[in-house]
């Protein structure tokens, strides 16, 4: 199989899963559907060149921008991916998460927790719902400020560099996705990953991360967790379109990336983060 | 039902995927394994290429270890993978920029070696049992592959081939060590593994674990043979594990010191669990009672001049102690790695748990097989003095 017919494979299985996802009414149940969807693309796929209808890959190069002084730390975008992708709902695994940092008067570093924390789930009232705990309330709080993270979709993505087999892989616009057909489950990309986006998916025995949900994307969605966003803080776009959000948001803020040392060139940028910010 | 993932506590802050660790005891026996069989084969080929002969005694049976060691490699793998049986997609569609998709390649190529140098070494005794009435006979017919010539001309064409096959295989196994090490020490995501001298390290102690275990087993199994120990051939090995071993504490001491030297971010983190957690495991069981104890054992009666019983009993039980501080020092690098968080703000207690795939028990038997393997195979091919001489 050459590449263009390996990418199209590979294309037509994700745009089953995503219809898979999309037309499962309640969300958790996704998971069975879409993998009898697989079983049969991957047949299917050998024989007829798959598509998206009206998508060409080739077309778009996506990002995504965090507007970290907008958000509100509502968590409302870690259920939605939780739901959308179906992602396990309990503490230990996220496609996305959110972090807050908190500095208190005459401390020089912020503490840092995420909705993960144990104190945050104790706050939290069933399991898949989310909230952070008003810990804080009696402090002297100096600064505090949310920061949502997702896997960043590098450039240079030291996942894709470390999959032994490339069922992991990079798409020409710009996303990095998993096949779950073709992951053994070493879990080497979970250990490359500088920002522990991935996570082991043991109901499947799969890697898995955020696909900025390529299966609404590439129909002219966006991504569950921007379409819950009540802020605005979490941006999506194609910067091949100027006047994209996206190019947009990067246009007019002084955006940075996250550890960009480890030369993975991240495609998430952010605004309003301060020197803790890991 | 066994649970799906067993998560870990923390303390600071770690990213929340971060609570299950991916990589488990498993993953500590594999080099442990891979380590064994270079240690070994390092031995064996002490005697065959650069005739250490002194070593005689034990080189066959050091060609048994590092085989039965190796065939065993890819079983913590298999164990560890999510889809096991999907394991040769590494192979069919390797993908170039993975170091682990050599794996296969190279334990294949070495595997393949192994049998080849062992079936050359024990050729004029599969040949001679072949001749012999009984059942197995006919096993050893098949092994001899109906090549039945023991002369002097033939013996030395296969000779030949025993010093070229081991040629290949010191780099080969040493170079499959290395690359453990490499797969580790690449990564950039870990301060703890991200050192250019981790494929150094793993390979030096890979020699150390290796020459132990064959000077264990092989006191052993003259115990069982009720033979005397050939002295000289434990000595050699001593020196071989005193020398090695004083270049495994120096280059681990640098990495070591460059990297609390170095103090870049996350430092803190590092000291806190280098000063907390790694007390026991590190400098109590790798450094201290692995390590230093042995090292001071062996100087004490090479120093002394020790002989007899006492020497035997001493050298036997540093290599024990060695064995020990090997597997600590994988368990320190592989498990110590994942409970430094990423953040380098918090970290992780990983407790192994007893039962299940990747259970402390799974680990304890795999390690087990390589010693049925080679009960097995020292049954069919003795490899002592004896049998070949």
């Amino acid at each position: 199989m050459n590449e263009s017919e390996k990418r199209d494979t590979r294309r037509e299985f994700l745009s089953c899963l995503g219809s898979a996802v999309a037309c499962s009414a309640a969300a958790v149940t996704a998971g069975a559907v879409s993998s009898t969807a697989i079983g049969a693309t991957q047949v299917a796929g050998a024989a007829d060149k798959p598509e998206i209808p009206g998508y060409d890959w080739s077309k778009h190069r996506w990002a995504f921008g965090v507007d970290a002084e907008r958000c509100i730390g509502c968590l409302r975008c870690v259920v939605a991916c939780k739901l959308e992708n179906d992602v396990s709902l309990d503490p230990h695994h996220f496609r996305t998460w959110v972090e807050r940092y908190v500095t208190l008067q005459g401390e020089d570093n912020a503490r840092i927790d995420s909705q993960a924390d144990p104190i945050n789930i104790a706050a939290s009232d069933a399991e898949g719902e989310y909230r952070f705990s008003n810990r804080y309330k009696d402090a002297n709080v100096e600064k505090a400020f949310f920061l949502p993270k997702l896997c960043n979709h590098c450039t240079h993505p030291a996942c894709v560099q470390v999959c032994p087999t490339g069922a992991t892989y990079k798409t020409d616009d710009g996303v990095v996705v998993i096949d779950h057909t073709y992951c053994i489950g070493c879990q080497y990309c979970v250990q490359a990953c500088p920002y522990g986006a991935r996570f082991f998916d043991e109901r499947r025995n799969v890697s898995d991360k955020c696909t900025w949900c390529y299966h609404r994307i590439t129909k002219g969605l966006r991504p569950a967790c921007v379409e819950v966003c009540p802020t605005g803080a979490r941006i999506f776009g194609d910067l091949n379109d100027k006047q994209s959000p996206i190019s947009q948001f990067i246009q007019n803020n002084r955006v940075r990336v996250l550890r960009p040392e480890t030369g993975n060139a991240p495609n998430v940028f952010y605004t309003g983060t301060d020197k803790d910010v890991i | 039902m066994e649970a799906l993932f067993h998560p870990s506590t923390f303390s600071g802050y770690v990213y929340p995927n971060e609570t299950v660790v991916p990589w488990t005891v498993l993953i500590v026996v594999y080099p442990y394994l891979t380590g064994l069989v270079a240690g070994a084969f390092t031995i064996s080929s002490l005697y065959q290429v650069f005739g250490f002969k002194q070593l005689r005694p034990v080189s066959h049976f050091a060609l048994l270890i590092s085989l039965s060691c190796m065939v065993t490699v890819p079983v913590p793998l298999l164990l560890h993978l999510g889809h096991p049986e999907r394991a040769f997609n590494a192979m069919i569609t390797p993908h170039v920029t993975s170091a682990f998709a050599v794996f296969g390649y190279a334990a294949g190529f070495y595997v393949l070696l192994l049998i080849l140098e062992t079936w050359f070494v024990f050729r004029p005794q599969i040949v001679q049992q072949a001749r012999r009435p009984g059942l197995l006979r006919w096993f050893y017919r098949i092994l001899s592959l109906g090549s039945d010539d023991t002369s002097e001309k033939a013996m030395s064409y296969d000779r030949k081939w025993l010093f070229a096959l081991a040629v290949i295989g010191i780099p080969g196994a040493h170079g499959l060590h290395g690359y453990v090490g490499f797969v580790f020490g690449s990564l950039k995501s870990r301060e703890w593994w991200s050192s250019d001298l981790m494929p150094v390290i793993f390979l030096l102690s890979a020699i150390i674990s290796g020459t132990a275990l064959v000077i264990v087993l092989y006191v052993l199994t003259c115990k069982f043979r009720k033979i005397a120990v050939d002295v000289s051939c434990l000595k050699v090995m001593a020196y071989a594990l005193w020398g090695f071993m004083m270049f495994t504490l120096v280059i681990e001491g640098v990495e070591f010191l460059s990297l609390v030297y170095r103090g870049r971010e996350g430092i803190e983190v590092i000291m806190e669990f280098v000063k907390g957690p790694l007390v026991i495991p590190f400098f109590i069981l790798q450094f201290g009672i692995g390590s230093l104890l042995p090292l001071a054992v062996i100087t004490f009666l090479i120093w002394r001049g020790t002989s007899g019983t006492a020497l035997i009993a001493g050298i036997t039980g540093s290599a024990i102690l060695v064995l020990l501080a090997v597997f600590m020092m994988r368990y320190n690098v592989v498990i110590g790695g994942q409970e430094i968080s990423k953040t380098g703000k918090g970290l992780i207690d990983y407790v192994p748990p007893l039962f299940g795939r990747e259970g402390l028990l799974a680990a304890g038997m795999v390690l087990a097989v390589p010693m049925i393997l080679l009960t097995i195979l020292v049954r069919l091919f003795p490899p002592w003095e004896e049998a070949y001489a």
